[in-house]
């Protein structure tokens, strides 16, 4: 543990990765905050506020353009920070709730990519031979199915909705976790405290995951780092075709929702979502590549 | 690389066969006829036991058996309603005594068959006539399953399917009619049109960028292209097409917005591909040349006085081919499948926006088809690759 503590005060030390985490952090609440309204309403059987429709406001400009043009709040009106839709809707209740799902996306595909990959890579890195010939076949045949196409194709055939989402994305990209850590894995293999705990006769599955997985741990975070943004760039590209998230404000469907408005003058809810995607991907990708360069030396881009 | 295919093949199969549940019901509806499904399932071969088996389990027997009691003679029978006639075949069904109506085909001329005998009862329809109610004496069993006998122990959608592939059909389009082969023909044309322009200027730019990272290493210049690419990688491919879209060809009217008619219509496309993909590409090269600069070979270059630029391009650049080969050729076989999301936005008829389409109408036959072509072409550019450093790097040997 010592050594994730030590990695996370390296990270807090440079002024970039600290405004990394602390966008992440802000996007985290947002995300909690989201999750605990959409739960509330779901219980209480009501339809929550960022899906109610305000027939009155539609297309209301954000408060600060309106305090800028000084125009002059309607009562009864909600405030509307960041505007509102072609439904009268809150374009900032939306991005919040965007953000659960974005975070849902990212954690759950981590969640099914990592293990499969690091369970995939270990066996095949450890054992050797034939399990490692299965191990890489296995990649060789994931890798080489056309990445967003055969993501679409699951999505499609195990129906619409976010269940299609998470396992077209997580069993599409656990193939570049597998290999890394099968890699490392095979480096570990023949050290002297693999060596010690094989003469002690601990069993195969106690070294793997006990004695060579704590060594390898480096990988899976930075595995973690950019599998992350990039769920989440796919999502919204999937939701954006239709195909994912149905009834829940996703980030894709309110730039879809945004797209046709956009031509009629209607500029703050695309502005948004483009903003509140790309800040989150852009702290994600460069809090990556900090990690990489803090643990992985051989995989470093700065400084060479 | 036979292993690899065959796992393409047994994944695909395995995704549209076998998870995808009937596809039959997907695309004719909840609402449609269990006659209408069944000669769906005749006409694409899904009629057929997945893997291998004698027999398969037909559609007739509704969804919700509702059995009538019938009296007949002395014994009761249970009238099992069937959604179609019965065509000719040899069936099974799990029941002790069977009563058929029969009906010849050509004279609507009418017959019964009583059969009985020990669970399951196997009869045959023949030829020229069809079964057109059945009747279930005795007991009546929890589930009555009726399977049709298939032409054979491997008359199989995988082994049919598999023939099929090695023989280069795919199949038939359940939204435009047509062979699959001859949807996708039309779609190559334009595609390449789009992706070919765009892998080329992308490496093109992404290494001479990351050649002037690497050579300025450390400097205000490689640390603004670091930066830039970062940024440019974190925006939304969505966003991309549909900025370039509104603010260069509709608010400033530098491109045609929409269409295929000349080359003027591909500028703005092919721009966006580029730079959509600039970041990653830029950072990849400027490591892969990174990698080369610290060689001793580059000092006993700058020692005999050689150019800066003569040491980056005939020396550095030379030697670090390899991984960016390996990294281009990836890309190679995208730009057959094409780019999804630009040919829909930018109304180019090429195989991206064909499958974009088939997967809104759940086209199934033309996704497999563009999967596994995918699939396939990724494996040949990937054994060329491997020919090709032998090519690059005469230290590498072909084994």
């Amino acid at each position: 543990m010592g050594k994730e503590r030590n990695i996370m005060r390296r990270l807090w030390r440079r002024w970039d990765t600290r405004l990394c985490l602390l966008v992440i952090a802000v996007y985290c609440c947002a995300a909690v905050y989201g999750e605990v309204v959409y739960q509330v309403n779901r219980l209480t059987d009501q339809t929550p506020s960022y899906n109610q429709v305000h027939e009155t406001s539609r297309y209301v400009p954000p408060a600060f353009v309106r305090v800028f043009a000084k125009a002059s709040q309607p009562a009864g009106q909600p405030l509307y920070p960041l505007g509102s839709d072609n439904l009268g809707r809150d374009v900032l209740q939306r991005l919040v709730q965007g953000a659960r799902i974005a975070f849902h996306v990212g954690i759950i595909t981590s969640l099914i990519a990592i293990p499969l990959g690091v369970i995939l890579g270990c066996l095949g890195g450890y054992f050797g031979g034939k399990t490692d010939s299965l191990v890489v076949w296995l990649c060789a045949t994931a890798a080489s199915m056309p990445g967003l196409l055969f993501i679409l194709a699951i999505a499609m055939v195990v129906g619409q909705g976010l269940l299609g989402v998470y396992l077209g994305i997580g069993l599409t990209t656990w193939v570049s976790v597998c290999r890394n850590v099968r890699a490392e894995v095979i480096k570990h293999r023949g050290r002297a405290y693999v060596q010690a705990a094989q003469v002690l006769g601990y069993s195969q599955a106690r070294i793997m995951f006990r004695h060579i997985l704590p060594n390898v741990t480096h990988i899976i975070l930075i595995a973690f780092s950019i599998r992350f943004p990039a769920s989440v760039a796919t999502e919204v590209f999937i939701s954006f075709l239709g195909i994912g998230v149905q009834g829940e404000p996703s980030w894709g469907i309110m730039i879809n929702n945004a797209r046709l408005r956009l031509w009629q003058g209607v500029w703050w809810e695309m502005t948004f979502v483009t903003l509140a995607i790309f800040a989150l991907v852009l702290a994600f990708n460069h809090l990556a590549d900090a990690l990489r360069d803090l643990l992985d030396p051989a995989l470093r881009t700065e400084q060479v | 690389m036979v292993p690899t295919t065959l796992g393409v093949l047994v994944l695909t199969f395995l995704l549209f066969h076998v998870v995808g549940g009937s596809p039959a019901e997907v695309v004719l509806g909840k609402n449609a006829t269990a006659e209408s499904l069944a000669a769906f399932d005749a006409r694409y071969g899904y009629d057929k036991p997945l893997l291998c088996g004698n027999w398969n389990a037909v559609r007739a027997l509704g969804l919700t058996p509702r059995e009538r009691l019938v009296q007949r003679g002395d014994s009761d029978f249970h009238r099992v309603p069937i959604a179609y006639s019965l065509s000719a075949g040899t069936y099974r069904v799990t029941a002790g005594r069977v009563l058929l109506g029969l009906s010849e085909n050509a004279t609507g001329l009418t017959d019964e068959a009583m059969l009985d005998g020990p669970a399951p009862l196997t009869f045959s329809v023949r030829e020229g006539w069809k079964a057109v109610t059945l009747e279930v004496g005795g007991a009546l069993p929890p589930e009555i399953r009726l399977e049709k006998r298939t032409g054979g122990y491997f008359d199989s959608q995988f082994v049919h399917y598999s023939r099929a592939l090695l023989t280069g059909d795919f199949g038939i389009s359940t939204e435009y009619n047509l062979p699959v082969m001859r949807v996708l023909k039309s779609g190559v044309g334009p595609s390449l049109a789009l992706t070919v322009p765009i892998l080329l200027g992308g490496t093109l730019i992404g290494v001479m960028l990351g050649l002037l990272c690497a050579a300025w290493r450390g400097g205000l210049a490689d640390k603004a292209v670091l930066i830039l690419s970062t940024v440019l990688m974190s925006v939304n491919y969505v966003v991309w097409v549909l900025a370039g879209q509104f603010l260069l060809a509709f608010k400033l009217r530098l491109f045609p917005i929409w269409g295929f008619e000349s080359a003027a219509y591909l500028v703005l496309p092919v721009l966006i591909g580029i730079v959509s993909g600039l970041g990653r590409d830029v950072r990849f090269f400027r490591a892969a040349i990174l990698d080369e600069v610290y060689k001793p070979y580059v000092r006993t270059a700058q020692a005999k006085g050689l150019s800066g630029c003569r040491i980056m391009v005939r020396h550095v650049l030379r030697n670090s081919l390899i991984p960016i080969v390996t990294y281009v050729s990836l890309s190679i076989p995208f730009l057959f499948t094409g780019s999804l999301m630009l040919e829909s936005f930018f109304g180019i008829p090429g195989l991206g926006n064909v499958s974009l389409n088939a997967i809104h109408s759940s086209d199934m036959a033309v996704v497999r088809a563009v999967v596994i072509i995918g699939a396939l072409l990724y494996q040949g550019v990937n054994l060329l690759t491997d020919l090709c450093y032998a090519w690059l790097d005469p230290r590498v040997r072909l084994g």
